[in-house]
């Protein structure tokens, strides 16, 4: 381990000649790219709020391919940042082969686990955000039918819709849930076009409230929807504005304060698995001046219900990963 | 009629190409207010001007010189075959079947074993579009381009409801066993006593692709096989004239070059992930495509385009790290610029020198 | 035919067409060497030469495809300059090219104003072609339907589409290249015809021909070219077919091969109800049957598209067929699993096709690649299972290049570097070399030039006094006449009349050739 230290830094140095910042933290964004007004563009706000407020510098970089993903993190970790953040439960594998290399350093990933001493795993307990978006879809619903587009057919996609379905079945039992995931690629993540077909199908089906858990894609899911005279439902940021009066709520998912947070603790953080639901702040529905119209007193008072109960563990929402299956879909 | 010698036509006019794509990307370098020498400098120290940057150079290499195979003895059959990527992907699912379902005692024992099975998906998931065309005529541009597709939705389902280890968040297979990992050549040159970088991932895969490419040369030009593909890709009609099956050639040339991009998976799977992922392809399908271009179809021309592809992957990482104003399109602005003047706008420098060859008769 | 009058014409204006010292080169070839032709208004002008002697480029440069290197163009009397076929058609020259350029699915009076529309709309323009077309019609037997489709006319139809599209651009002045090649003796004497009124009517013809037979009925004055230089023109009432060949050649040549008698063996080919299906499902070869017998040379006369591609493919293994075939009294897998041209080399048919460059030679391949082409499976070219002997083939192709006069004598050079006739001599090298029991040729000697023509000749002679069979399919009639035993005529995919070479002649071949048949001869 000593001998490749040497090595590596001997390398690292070669390429840090002239950078000079010293424990800089960093972010590495997924190949989905930084601003798609979803996950990666929430944990670069993270970052921006940071830097205004510390008034420190960061680097960035954002990933051209899959096989880069080891070879950033490891450029990071040589050139000194600390602590290094990367949103993305597709860094799981590079990060774990990494950080060992590295113990001095101090690594952050986003909705994945990597059991390491010097890394901090960020969870976000989607699938009890995701229920409270369903209770609120269900009773805004018309027609009963609520509508849910996902990215790719992932297990994380697929924890999103199954507490989703749970929230829509426990307030109306008689609900239908249409699924449709965007593709079978990394495109599927930035596909708007796509969404919004798959939103209008869904609209045709007599779905008036419908849901994405798909990055950049969603923009179009939500654009079909304001077209159609529907509702959307935003995810990760809050998206309520991108369509006023359209977006019914956002499952936010507070992946900037996750990176906000990270970058604050620095070198010294905690490690270990995080996780991070209402209680925390992290998961929220969002609630603005753009949707204060569509929520109700009574869809308000549900919702909040809905929030307590899962806080006082007397709804259990069904984690699809602990089954790798959904009870309701 | 080509008045160019032959010296020219293999390196000539490559190389005014890549002066002219590197003076566009300049342009550009400059226009967002950097330095377009200090950008290259960046380009080429990084990706061969040490131990480190060769070794992933030669990584991404390794990935361009199996895919541009796989178009160029296509190519030679006048086939065109865009679907590298989706054969590369079976390919990486028949690697790591191989890896998975067998208690390898040894690499050396499941390199062989993965190899035939990588070459094995990557034959048969081509073998599909191949007979649709020999026998049905169905265009095998549009048929690969579609089993890209089928390819990547198999992989994804396969990965999320079949291989995916239990418990596992990420739609991945579980990790290979010790005993089915490649060397890398860290652990390759350690074993003669050299010392290299060890994180960079090319690894014993690389000397496949050598061995590949000297195959497909003996192929092509020395067997009677490569006789019959060529004269079938020249003229079908005389291919016919001379006992030549068309069908089998077809076959047999779509078989060879998915196994070739099925091989491909080998170095990413194998070698790197050392698990089946998402993307084992990471686009080095349709790259392929730019390497057999620029390397006119030559298996030696094939691995120098390779690795100049190569150059420009791993140098693109280092620019965007060490010049932050150099995003990350950008730096795929000037691959793309690279690909444009070597494949495509070959004959606008083609023609003006071979005006200039004729004057000088 | 060699009407006289214009001669009244012919001497008071200038020149409708002056060509002063033109030449042009490619790289190290001179295709034009300092030409000058002059050619009077209201006549028809027959241009001569072998293939390569430069009558292409020459016409290339008047019709703006090339640019001359040097020299001067006049058209009646003033300089032109032409740099493109735009500028040609304003000079008012027309040309009639050999394929014709035809757009296949547009009517005949859309592909008459094809390029030439002018207004928004294409009403009026279509209006005054029509009108041209009905009075053209009348004047000049130019008679074609306005609204029927190129590619449903017979190409005697589509080579009057041709003339009409030059004359609806008020061309004067009109160049036909090669344009009997596909016509039936009849067709051509109406295209003479037509041709001959048009010069009446002061038009300026350019005929470029090597049948010397035309030259002779339809030409009023005659240019001959040989390696890139006119050497003579002369007045054609003045001039011989003989003397011409002699200038073309540049030496005394046989126009008719001495030939022994034949001495027929047994049957070698028996074709019994050949029948072949065409492209769009009618029957492109109709029960066809008959027999070549060893030492004999069966020659197939007909006009191109009666059917003698498909016999030639059918025979070749190249297209499926229905019937029997047999050679040496083996039948023959038609159709099935084993009817590829390998099987049928292996049956002891050696095929040379009619189309050398896009069937008999790989063009890129060298010459030593092409040598072994539809032979390569043959163990002396192969070193081990799978590898390619090259050195084998290399020396193999040195000896046969040296033996069937092929040159330049290099093996490594590329089939489309080699002059047509060296193409084809390669072709004949490799099947005959083989030593067939049956060759069956198709247009040996296209292309070809006449020092060539007489050493193919020759070496199928030889092949048929070694005691093999050869089918020669041929749309020459000489060439037909010169080698053949016996002589079958097609017509519309059948054998309309078989007859003995020494018991017809020219005259009954052509009205057979028409679709006529006399009376049955056995």
């Amino acid at each position: 381990m000593e001998k490749l230290h040497s090595v590596l830094a001997g390398a690292a140095a070669l390429s840090l000649a002239g950078s000079a910042a010293v424990a800089e933290p960093a972010i590495i964004y997924d190949v989905g790219g930084k601003f798609d007004k979803s996950f990666n563009e929430s944990a670069w706000s993270g970052a921006e709020a940071w830097k205004e407020e510390a008034g420190g510098s960061y680097r960035e970089i954002e990933l051209q391919s899959e096989a880069q993903r080891e070879q950033a993190i490891r450029r990071l970790a040589e050139a000194g940042n600390n602590p290094i953040v990367m949103p993305g439960f597709s860094f799981g594998t590079s990060l774990s082969t990494v950080a060992p290399e590295f113990p001095d350093t101090k690594f952050v990933i986003i909705d994945m686990v990597v059991d390491q001493p010097n890394v901090r795993s960020v969870l976000f307990k989607e699938h009890e955000g995701s229920y409270v978006v369903g209770v609120i879809a269900a009773m805004a619903s018309e027609s009963g039918t609520l509508g849910f587009v996902g990215g790719m057919d992932i297990p994380l996609i697929r924890k999103f819709a199954c507490g989703y379905v749970q929230g829509v079945m426990a307030t109306n039992p008689n609900a239908r849930v249409i699924q449709n995931m965007t593709g079978t690629t990394g495109a599927a993540w930035n596909d708007p076009v796509k969404g919004a077909e798959l939103t209008r199908a869904q609209i045709a089906e007599g779905a008036d409230v419908v849901y994405h858990a798909a990055g950049g894609t969603g923009i179009g899911v939500l654009q079909a929807a304001a077209d159609a005279g529907i509702l959307g439902i935003g995810v990760d940021a809050n998206q309520n504005y991108l369509q006023p009066g359209s977006v019914l709520t956002s499952m936010v998912k507070r992946v900037d304060s996750a990176v906000h947070a990270a970058f604050s603790d620095g070198p010294e953080m905690e490690t270990g698995i995080v996780e991070i639901s209402f209680a925390e702040g992290g998961i929220a529905y969002a609630l603005d001046e753009h949707n204060a119209p569509l929520i109700s007193d009574e869809i308000k008072a549900g919702a909040d219900s809905a929030i307590e109960m899962i806080l006082a563990g007397e709804i259990m929402v069904h984690n699809y990963f602990a089954t790798d299956s959904c009870p309701d879909s | 009629m080509t008045a160019l010698p032959k010296w020219a036509d293999v390196a000539l006019i490559p190389a005014i190409n890549l002066v002219l794509a590197f003076f566009v990307s300049g342009l550009i370098v400059m226009w967002i207010g950097e330095n377009p020498l200090d950008a290259m400098t960046v380009m080429i120290k990084g990706s061969i001007g040490s131990a480190y940057g060769w070794g992933y150079t030669l990584y991404y290499a390794t990935n361009f010189i199996f895919t541009g195979l796989a178009v160029a003895i296509a190519f030679h059959a006048r086939l065109f075959n865009i679907g590298g990527e989706g054969q590369a992907a079976i390919g990486g699912i028949g690697a790591a079947l191989v890896c998975l379902h067998f208690g390898w005692p040894h690499w050396t024992l499941a390199f062989p074993a993965a190899i035939v099975g990588a070459a094995a998906f990557g034959a048969a998931w081509a073998a599909i579009p191949a007979y649709l065309q020999a026998s049905r005529g169905s265009h095998i541009v549009i048929t690969t381009i579609m089993f890209n597709f089928i390819a990547s939705a198999l992989l994804v389902y396969l990965l999320v409801n079949v291989m995916k280890a239990p418990g596992q968040m990420a739609p991945e297979s579980r990790g290979f066993p010790a005993e089915a990992h490649l060397p890398t050549a860290h652990e390759m040159l350690a074993w003669i006593g050299v010392s290299f970088p060890r994180s960079p991932p090319v690894n014993v895969s690389l000397l496949i692709a050598f061995a590949a490419s000297a195959l497909v040369w003996v192929l092509i030009w020395r067997t009677r096989l490569g006789y019959a593909i060529r004269a079938m890709g020249w003229s079908e009609p005389a291919a016919i004239y001379a006992g030549i099956r068309p069908f089998r050639i077809i076959m047999i040339t779509m078989m060879i070059s998915g196994g070739l991009a099925g091989l491909m998976a080998i170095n990413t799977v194998m070698g790197e992930a050392e698990r089946l992922l998402l993307d084992p392809v990471q686009g080095a399908g349709f790259v392929g495509i730019a390497v057999a271009l620029m390397g006119r179809s030559h298996p030696v021309g094939v691995v120098l385009a390779a690795i100049l592809f190569g150059m420009l992957y791993q140098g693109g990482v280092e620019l965007e790290f060490e010049m932050p104003a150099v995003s990350r399109e950008m730096v795929l602005v000037i691959q793309a610029l690279v690909i444009l003047f070597t494949g495509a706008l070959e004959n606008m420098v083609r023609a003006p020198l071979e005006r200039i060859a004729l004057m000088f008769r | 035919m060699n009407a006289n009058g214009s001669d009244l014409r012919r001497n008071t204006a200038a020149p409708a067409i002056e060509l002063r010292n033109i030449s042009k080169s490619f790289g190290a070839v001179i295709a034009n060497r300092d030409i000058s032709l002059s050619v009077a208004p209201g006549t028809i002008h027959g241009i001569v030469g072998e293939n390569g002697a430069g009558k292409s480029t020459l016409m290339s440069i008047l019709y703006g495809f090339y640019r001359a290197d040097a020299g001067e163009i006049f058209i009646n009397g003033a300089p032109t300059k032409i740099p493109d076929s735009k500028a040609a058609i304003a000079a008012g020259i027309g040309m009639v090219h050999q394929h014709f350029k035809l757009v296949h699915n547009f009517t005949v009076l859309e592909n008459v104003v094809l390029g030439a529309e002018d207004g928004l709309t294409l009403r009026p323009t279509l209006a005054r072609a029509r009108k041209l077309l009905t009075d053209l019609a009348d004047e000049y037997e130019l008679n074609v339907d306005p609204n029927a489709v190129v590619e449903d006319l017979s190409v005697g139809h589509q080579q009057r589409v041709e003339i009409l599209k030059a004359l609806f651009r008020r061309a004067d002045i009109l160049i036909l290249d090669e344009p009997t090649g596909v016509l039936t003796p009849p067709e051509a004497d109406h295209l003479f015809r037509i041709l001959a009124s048009l010069r009446d009517e002061g038009k300026t013809i350019i005929l470029i021909t090597h049948k010397l037979r035309e030259i002779m009925a339809a030409t009023d004055t005659v240019s001959v070219m040989r390696r890139g230089e006119m050497t003579a023109t002369l007045k054609t009432s003045e001039t011989s077919p003989e003397q011409l060949a002699e200038l073309m050649v540049g030496r005394k040549v046989l126009l008719r091969v001495d030939k022994k008698p034949a001495a027929p063996g047994p049957a070698v080919l028996e074709v019994d109800g050949l029948q072949v299906d065409g492209e769009r499902g009618e029957t492109a070869l109709k029960n066809i049957s008959f027999t070549v017998r060893a030492g004999e040379v069966l020659g197939v006369a007909g006009v191109a598209g009666n059917g003698q591609s498909e016999l030639l493919r059918a025979l070749g293994g190249i297209s499926p067929a229905k019937g029997t075939v047999r050679v040496n009294g083996k039948a023959i897998d038609l159709a099935g699993a084993d009817s590829g041209a390998d099987a049928r080399r292996r049956s002891g048919i050696a095929h040379v096709p009619e189309d050398r460059q896009s069937l008999g030679l790989v063009m890129e391949f060298k010459a030593w690649e092409n040598m072994a082409f539809g032979y390569h499976d043959d163990p002396a070219f192969s070193r081990t299972k799978w590898l390619l002997d090259i050195e084998a083939m290399r020396s193999l192709t040195g000896v046969a290049l040296n033996k069937y006069d092929v040159r330049p004598v290099d093996p490594n050079l590329v089939a489309r570097n080699f002059s047509g006739g060296n193409q084809q001599k390669i072709v004949l090298a490799r099947e005959i070399d083989r030593n067939p029991d049956l060759l069956i040729v198709g247009q040996p000697t296209r292309g070809v030039d006449i020092g060539a023509i007489e050493f193919i000749h020759q070496r199928v002679l030889e092949l048929r006094d070694a005691g093999k069979a050869v089918l020669l399919v041929s749309v020459e009639l000489d060439e037909i006449l010169s080698l053949s035993d016996r002589i079958a005529v097609m017509f519309a995919g059948e054998i309309i009349g078989t007859r003995d070479a020494s018991e017809t002649d020219e005259k009954e071949l052509g009205l057979l050739m028409a679709g006529i048949a006399g009376e049955a001869r056995p």
